[in-house]
């Protein structure tokens, strides 16, 4: 097996009208629009529309925590869930996803406990969960960083011919850093089984997509390093689950990598302590709200009768349940343990660090009011 | 090409000016105000400068008030931000850029120190770059991962960078007027834990301390402590806590990381013959290891005992419900003035 391929074979720009499925208005689309393509499965529909539901339930109750002091930060991907879902509905359990800030809804619909989970944001660990019983890395916050790990690790799957594949999501505002062009093209040099998802949602943090690039699309760029590209409606699960599933599959057939550029809109602030009104206007929330990636797949699902009462009913009950235990884990204090500061630094103790550590054990002990004191 | 100095624009200001008490943030955003409105070659650009002002706001107002042409934002990319404000400051603009935090100024590490710290050096003096990078710094606001970084020891280590942090409102303006006159590439760090800290802001007709000069905030004769950005409060305190012990502490604001203010500092050092740098970075490596050293080989016959490192611990910066088991507190200040002999 060669690592490079040395074809330079050309790609097509990709379409510039969004690929969708199913439309605005939670009807399929005709079928000359699909592109060839045809819609998933009724069973994957729900499946996806179930994920999102729950996961918009879950995303809120955050965002409820936060407000309330809970967490110290949260940045919400509602309005993105067909993007989100989608993409990690697409993956197998043995892919492996490299996620961002963001992503909390993917990270979470991929079996990554709640109080793990939001650690981070709750702020008593980075990274609470074991990326290798979840097969899912840390989320990035360096912007674009995660995207040439994801290049690596999927590279170094196919060195081992390990037949698995690597998705990691990119914001649009990320796509303007230097990682990202050097990640683009060591993933077409490498041939690596990667597959970009650029969750183009138009704002970084308060700066619109057109002050990141003049391009006509961010998936264009996907020419330029001899990758397919695609732009999809990112607000469409069909579509992203779609165009997602068939280049995981191509990626792990050894047909290299794929950048997808999915259109979207965040609904909620950058984070909890952002102010949009200070650069967009509450008209254009709207408007995309009526794009509501799971109130167009309800609409569909409704009108080939695929969603009945004992559906919603259960898909409630879910929601609930984990709103609840979402809201009795953050609720829970978290276990801190300053002595654990020292533990994860190097592979092996060192003498100089633990020595700061006791410093740290004899200053607690002396000052059981020193918390108190320095805050 | 216009140019102004701290003093022109003191002489500038109205003698009679009220003392009101401002914000670091809005004496930070006067300093910028006040720069493009005097010398037309000053332009400011980074991420969420413009219409937002800016993560903390700092830069408020400012698009609005200078348009697009004078305050913009970029594209998200630090390195292209220091790249292009290289090219910029090459043509004669005096560039005013800003990194959201402090790690995130890291993808622009080559800019800064192959080219900002380099180009006056490599060109024999023909080429200077008057760029003003202003970094957020440190921690104390309970930040997520990577929002809580000291990063000055790079910077200090780097030949070529002049470093600054201001601790105070009054500072804040002064230091960055200065800064943003000065020929040479300034890193301005911004404790952000102290951005909404007031003040009444000192009278500005009077002429204010260099920004390269140390400040003696609080007389002592026992000990010096030598505090900079957001550990200088951390010693005000310190020195509060220590009366009570009768212990009199000087507290030194160094203002300027690089240069050093042998000066200021050494005279105190001989006053007190004891001293104790604090800092929020880790201690290896750290900026506290070159002021002890600086200090010893200046002063060594001078002190009656070795100087301490009061800093964070060797470890990454920890999630924000941990930062206050890692941050120096007056109490471990103390404890350590108490491991040295004090009978002598
Ligand atoms: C290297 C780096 N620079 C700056 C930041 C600060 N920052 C955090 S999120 C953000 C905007 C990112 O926008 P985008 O990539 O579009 O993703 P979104 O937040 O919209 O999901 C910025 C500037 C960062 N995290 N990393």
């Amino acid at each position: 097996m060669s690592l490079t391929d040395e074809s330079r074979a050309p790609v097509e720009l990709p379409d510039p009208e969004p690929f969708s499925l199913i439309s605005a208005s939670g009807k399929a689309v005709p079928a000359k629009a699909r592109r060839g393509y045809n819609l998933p499965d009724l069973d994957i529909l729900q499946k996806l529309y179930r994920r999102m539901v729950v996961a918009r339930r879950w995303d809120t109750q955050v965002t409820a925590l936060t407000r309330q002091g809970r967490l110290s930060t949260y940045p919400s991907a509602r309005g993105q869930e067909a993007s989100e879902i989608g993409t990690v509905t697409a993956m197998r359990e043995t892919d492996w996803l490299f996620p961002t800030y963001r992503d909390s809804i993917a990270v979470w619909t991929r079996g990554v406990p709640t109080a793990e989970l939001l650690s981070g944001f709750r702020g008593d660990w980075h990274c609470g969960w074991d990326p290798k019983m979840h097969r899912t890395a840390p989320q990035t916050t360096p912007l674009a960083t995660q995207a040439l790990h994801a290049v690596g690790f999927g590279t170094a799957a196919k060195l081992s011919k390990d037949p698995i594949a690597v998705a990691t999501f990119i914001g649009d505002g990320a796509t303007s850093e230097g990682d990202t062009h050097e990640a683009f093209n060591f993933a077409g040099v490498w041939q690596s089984p990667t597959v970009f998802v650029i969750q183009n949602n138009q704002f970084a943090i308060s700066v619109p997509i057109a002050k990141q690039t003049r391009a006509r699309l961010l998936a264009d760029r996907a020419v330029g390093y001899g990758i397919p590209g695609y732009f999809v409606d990112g607000n469409d699960a069909a579509a992203v689950y779609t165009i997602v599933s068939e280049a995981l599959d191509r990626a792990r057939t050894g047909g290299g990598p794929t950048i997808i550029e999915c259109l979207t809109y965040r609904i909620e602030p950058h984070t909890n302590s952002d102010d949009p009104s200070r650069y967009r206007g509450s008209a254009d929330v709207e408007a995309w709200k009526a794009k509501d990636p799971i109130e167009r797949l309800e609409r569909y699902l409704d009108s080939k009768g695929a969603i009945d009462e004992a559906l919603k009913e259960s898909i409630a009950i879910e929601s609930e349940e984990a709103a609840t235990a979402m809201r009795e884990a953050m609720n829970a204090e978290p276990a801190l343990d300053p002595m654990e500061l020292f533990e994860h630094v190097y592979s092996s103790r060192r003498p100089a660090l633990l020595e700061q550590r006791d410093a740290l054990a004899a200053e607690l002990a002396d000052s059981p009011n020193a918390e108190e004191a320095s805050e | 090409m216009a140019k102004t100095t701290s003093q022109d624009s003191q002489a500038t200001k109205s003698t009679t000016q009220a003392v009101k008490p401002v914000t670091m943030a809005a004496a930070l955003n006067s300093a910028m105000r006040d720069a493009l409105t005097e010398d037309p070659t000053v332009v400011i650009f980074g991420e969420d400068v413009g219409p937002l002002g800016g993560v903390f706001r700092i830069t408020d107002g400012l698009t609005r008030d200078f348009g697009e042409e004078r305050v913009w934002d970029s594209p998200l990319a630090e390195s292209g931000i220091i790249g292009t404000a290289i090219g910029m400051a090459m043509y004669g603009l005096r560039p005013i850029v800003e990194m959201q935090f402090d790690a995130f100024s890291y993808p622009a590490f080559e800019q800064i120190v192959s080219h900002v710290a380099k180009m006056r050096n490599r060109t024999r003096g023909r080429v200077s770059l008057p760029i003003v990078i202003r970094i957020p710094t440190s921690g104390g606001i309970g930040g997520v991962e990577h929002h809580s970084d000291s990063s000055e020891a790079y910077w200090t280590h780097t030949p070529g960078l002049t470093v600054v942090t201001p601790s105070n409102p009054t500072d804040a303006y002064s230091m960055l007027r200065e800064a943003i006159a000065s020929d040479d590439p300034v890193i301005f760090l911004e404790p952000k834990s102290h951005y909404w800290m007031k003040e009444g802001v000192a009278d500005q007709s009077r002429p204010a301390l260099p920004m390269n000069k140390a400040a003696v905030v609080r007389e002592g004769t026992d000990v010096t402590l030598l505090s900079y950005g957001p550990t200088v409060a951390v010693a005000l305190k310190t020195a509060k806590l220590a009366e009570e012990e009768d212990l009199s502490v000087e507290v030194i604001d160094l203002r300027s990381l690089s240069p050093f203010d042998d000066e200021t500092v050494g005279a105190s050092v001989r006053k007190t013959s004891r001293a104790a740098v604090i800092h929020e970075a880790a201690q290896f490596g750290g900026y506290g290891a070159e002021v002890a050293a600086r200090v010893t080989e200046r002063e060594f016959y001078h002190l009656a005992a070795p100087i301490l490192r009061i800093t964070g611990a060797d470890i990454p910066f920890p999630a924000p419900l941990l930062e206050k088991y890692y941050l120096p507190t007056p109490e471990r200040i103390l404890n350590a003035l108490s491991t040295w002999e004090w009978e002598v």
